[in-house]
């Protein structure tokens, strides 16, 4: 009798998801209130910060065919596109950080007005999360050449998928909030 | 066939975390596997438990010394200048350091003792245990969550002895006191550590509570179903999704607090002069990091007090040999005390600012808590109203456990009203209730926690008798020490001062205040004779030499009394009934394990 019960790594995960997404809301309700008080400065989003939303799209789309070459036990396929998801991660997350330095350069900086301030730590938590999971694909990526233990097992290629969504829609969310609540 | 199923579905997780197969055959840990860095849940629970035993002398130490400032302001002790050096020179506290002392008392009591030696204890022993699971979903997180809680402990103790002081602005951290190093002396590295130890306590609580969660809604072993549950698997549930939900939104507030230290940020701080100077900081709200750090705050009061109430549910029914009260309405309780704990954190806000009209909704939905606590009450006292009731320690400390949250419950709704709180706040009338509803009672539920489940853990007995006198030494005299205090806050006494003997409206209060200094010195040296009977107990106390000692029908008890990782040998047993069939059709009690009879219907 096959167990249907979701795998409990895989429900840890949701959870966790859930609990990031509780900080995110932390940030975001800080945010909202802050901005109905006086003094609230209000500015454009850096332009690249729309290519990098195209940067990760693509990385999310990348994964989920390494997912599915991994479920076809295509590994040579496989090791390609996790390592061009880690890849885009990192493009994603230099974009970010240009975009910091155009906010720095039109006289917005970290210590400037809170609204830039706000914008600076909230991208900041969000390109570390992206990072951790650019830490989990290379693992992963090991995890693929070891010779001696082989894995069948696609939970933690899902596992690691789920989050890579997860923080793909954190962003879209995030990139919305940020341009409507200015 | 099943059952089978499940057993091969655990091995395979505890294969991808790293664990080994060792149900069927005799398997040898080495030292460092088996008690430093152990996957096995229940040595987990013990190391949560021994640092929390640490952590709890060494916070109730503190409340010695600035109980002696406060109850024998014009005295010296000598002794006190050759531990404290120049933060009691003369051998009198320093205003410094009795800001440090209590700031720290609330941080260690409430973080490290009250949540994680607490709900870590107990979470880690008791979820798998009586769930019927070899361990947790993922003993490695579970061991990290640990590790992650000693880190934070050696960076908040690291923070006790650095030169300038630890964090001494209030358990709170409120800005701008601690977003200022110029502030004060104790807004300096001492803030700093402090939040960084709070930050590795907040993953460590995290990876605890996606644990706890996903294994009682995943692990449960056959027949095991959510209402089969015994009442403290529900509390840990609960008091996991607390502190998932809230803890974070802390973390948030802490990392802006961090940037308002070191990056020039101003998310906290507005118009403010320092000797004279004003700082460049314009914009930032102080209201916002209380909104942030109550939004955590006040489930954390739950999160403390849960455990507490699903170990006390456990007991009374076992120590009277009767059926919990009315176990649905227990469920539906915890469930709206812990929707209601988010929507109700402004009431630590009346006075600081907050908008008196938002303050009203705030005080129906703090009022409205009052009907889920009074559910339970009820049915505690309903739970051992003729019963046979057993008076063992464990009894005993959760009929306090009632009594305590019963009459520190009531002076919740008197602050609970934003008019009258306009006179009690930051009052020894605030001290009072909340040390006797969530202080005092939960550590009556952990005490009752200890002893009952002490047989588990250790395979022998604490003594009785060193049992007795504890409870009935902290009982009273915790009832003497808080209670004076709701006088003293009704005449306006307010907290946190360092002196009150210049200030001639509380000259009254002289003797009180030295009375209860006394009464704290006699609590605190019971608490030794407890640890004293703890640690002896382990290895000197009475051995267990039947399985079930309490006569209890839940899981745990079906484990050998020594057993290995993997709790049981065989097969994990199967479930057919609730955990609370006492004095049923004649019987004593009847064991979650035993198959409903012919002519025998569920509860």
């Amino acid at each position: 009798m096959q167990r249907k019960k979701i795998h409990p790594h895989k429900y840890s995960l949701w959870i966790a998801m859930g609990s990031i997404t509780m900080m995110f809301i932390g940030f975001t309700s800080a945010y909202v209130v802050k901005r109905s008080q006086a003094n609230w400065l209000a500015f454009e989003l850096p332009h690249i910060f729309w290519l990098s939303t195209a940067v990760i799209l693509l990385s999310s789309l990348t994964i989920h065919l390494a997912l599915k070459q991994f479920k076809e036990r295509n590994m040579q396929r496989y090791k390609q596109l996790i390592t061009l998801t880690a890849f885009l991660g990192v493009v994603f997350a230099v974009c970010q950080w240009l975009g910091f330095s155009q906010m720095k350069s039109e006289g917005l900086p970290l210590s400037g007005p809170v609204s830039a301030s706000f914008i600076y730590v909230i991208v900041g938590v969000h390109i570390l999360h992206v990072l951790g999971g650019v830490v989990a694909l290379l693992v992963m990526f090991f995890r693929a050449y070891r010779t001696r233990v082989r894995s069948y097992s696609a939970v933690p290629i899902e596992v690691a998928a789920t989050y890579w969504h997860f923080v793909d829609i954190l962003w879209i969310y995030l990139l919305v909030f940020l341009s409507i609540a200015r | 066939m099943s059952n089978e199923a499940t057993l091969h579905s655990q091995q395979e997780v505890m294969h991808g975390a790293g664990a080994h197969d060792h149900h069927d055959h005799e398997h040898h840990d080495s030292f460092i596997s088996k008690y430093v860095f152990s996957m096995d849940h229940k040595m987990i629970a013990k190391q949560f438990l021994i640092t929390g035993i640490i952590w709890a002398i060494i916070g109730a130490f503190f409340s010695v010394l600035f109980r002696l400032q406060l109850g024998y302001p014009d005295a010296t002790f000598p002794w006190l200048e050759s531990i404290l050096g120049h933060w009691a020179k003369g051998g009198r506290i320093t205003p410094e350091a009795y800001y440090a002392l209590v700031t720290m008392h609330g941080t260690i009591l409430v973080f490290f003792v009250l949540t994680a030696g607490l709900s870590g204890t107990f979470s880690n022993l008791l979820i798998p245990l009586q769930v019927g699971a070899r361990d947790m979903a993922s003993p490695f997180m579970n061991c990290l969550s640990y590790w992650f809680f000693f880190l934070a402990s050696l960076v908040m103790m690291a923070s006790l002895f650095v030169q300038t002081g630890p964090a001494s602005g209030g358990w709170t951290m409120y800005p701008p006191l601690s977003a200022l190093g110029d502030a004060s002396i104790g807004s300096k590295i001492g803030v700093d550590l402090w939040l960084t130890s709070m930050a590795l306590f907040v993953v460590s609580q995290l990876l605890g509570g996606l644990n706890y969660i996903s294994t009682i809604l995943n692990m449960r072993t056959k027949g095991m179903s959510m209402t089969k549950m015994p009442l403290t698997i529900w509390s840990f549930f609960f008091t996991a999704v607390l502190g998932v939900l809230s803890f974070p939104v802390l973390l948030s507030g802490f990392i802006l607090l961090l940037m308002d230290r070191h990056a020039g940020t101003s998310f906290y701080l507005s118009d403010i002069f320092i000797a004279g100077k004003a700082l460049a900081n314009e914009g930032g709200s102080a209201i916002l990091y209380q909104h942030l750090f109550w939004f955590l705050g006040h489930p954390e009061v739950y999160i403390i007090i849960l455990p507490a109430m699903g170990m006390v549910s456990e007991v009374l029914a076992i120590s009277s040999r009767k059926p919990i009260f009315g176990y649905l309405a227990m469920i539906g309780s915890l469930f709206a005390i812990c929707i209601l704990a988010f929507l109700v954190w402004a009431h630590h806000m009346f006075v600081t600012g907050l908008n008196p009209f938002l303050g009203a909704f705030f005080v129906l939905l703090t009022l409205l808590i009052a009907v889920p606590s009074a559910i339970k009450v009820f049915n505690w006292i309903t739970t051992i109203w003729k019963g046979n009731i057993r008076f063992t320690p464990a009894s005993l400390f959760s009929i306090g456990f009632v009594s305590t949250f019963i009459s520190g419950g009531l002076t919740g709704i008197w602050l609970g009203n934003s008019s009258i709180d306009i006179h009690l706040h930051d009052t020894y009338f605030v001290i009072a209730h909340f040390h006797i509803v969530m202080g005092v009672s939960a550590f009556f539920g952990m005490f009752a926690g200890i002893y009952h489940w002490f047989p588990k853990m250790y395979g022998r007995f604490m003594n009785n008798t060193l049992g007795y006198i504890h409870f009935w030494v902290t009982l009273v005299g915790a009832y003497l020490i808080f209670w004076p205090m709701h006088y003293e806050g009704m005449a306006g006494m307010p907290r946190r001062y360092f002196d009150y003997s210049t200030w001639t409206s509380f000259n009254q209060f002289e003797g009180l205040n030295q009375f209860i200094s006394f009464v704290v010195i006699i609590v605190f040296a019971t608490q030794l004779l407890f640890v004293f009977n703890f640690f002896y107990s382990i290895f000197k106390g009475r051995k267990m030499t039947t399985l079930n000692p309490w006569k209890a029908t839940s899981l745990e008890w079906t484990t050998p009394i020594h057993a290995g990782h993997g709790n049981w040998p065989g097969e994990i047993p199967e479930v057919h009934r609730w955990a609370y069939d006492y004095s049923k059709d004649g019987r004593d009690f009847i064991p979650q394990t035993e198959p409903l009879g012919p002519n025998e219907s569920a509860h």
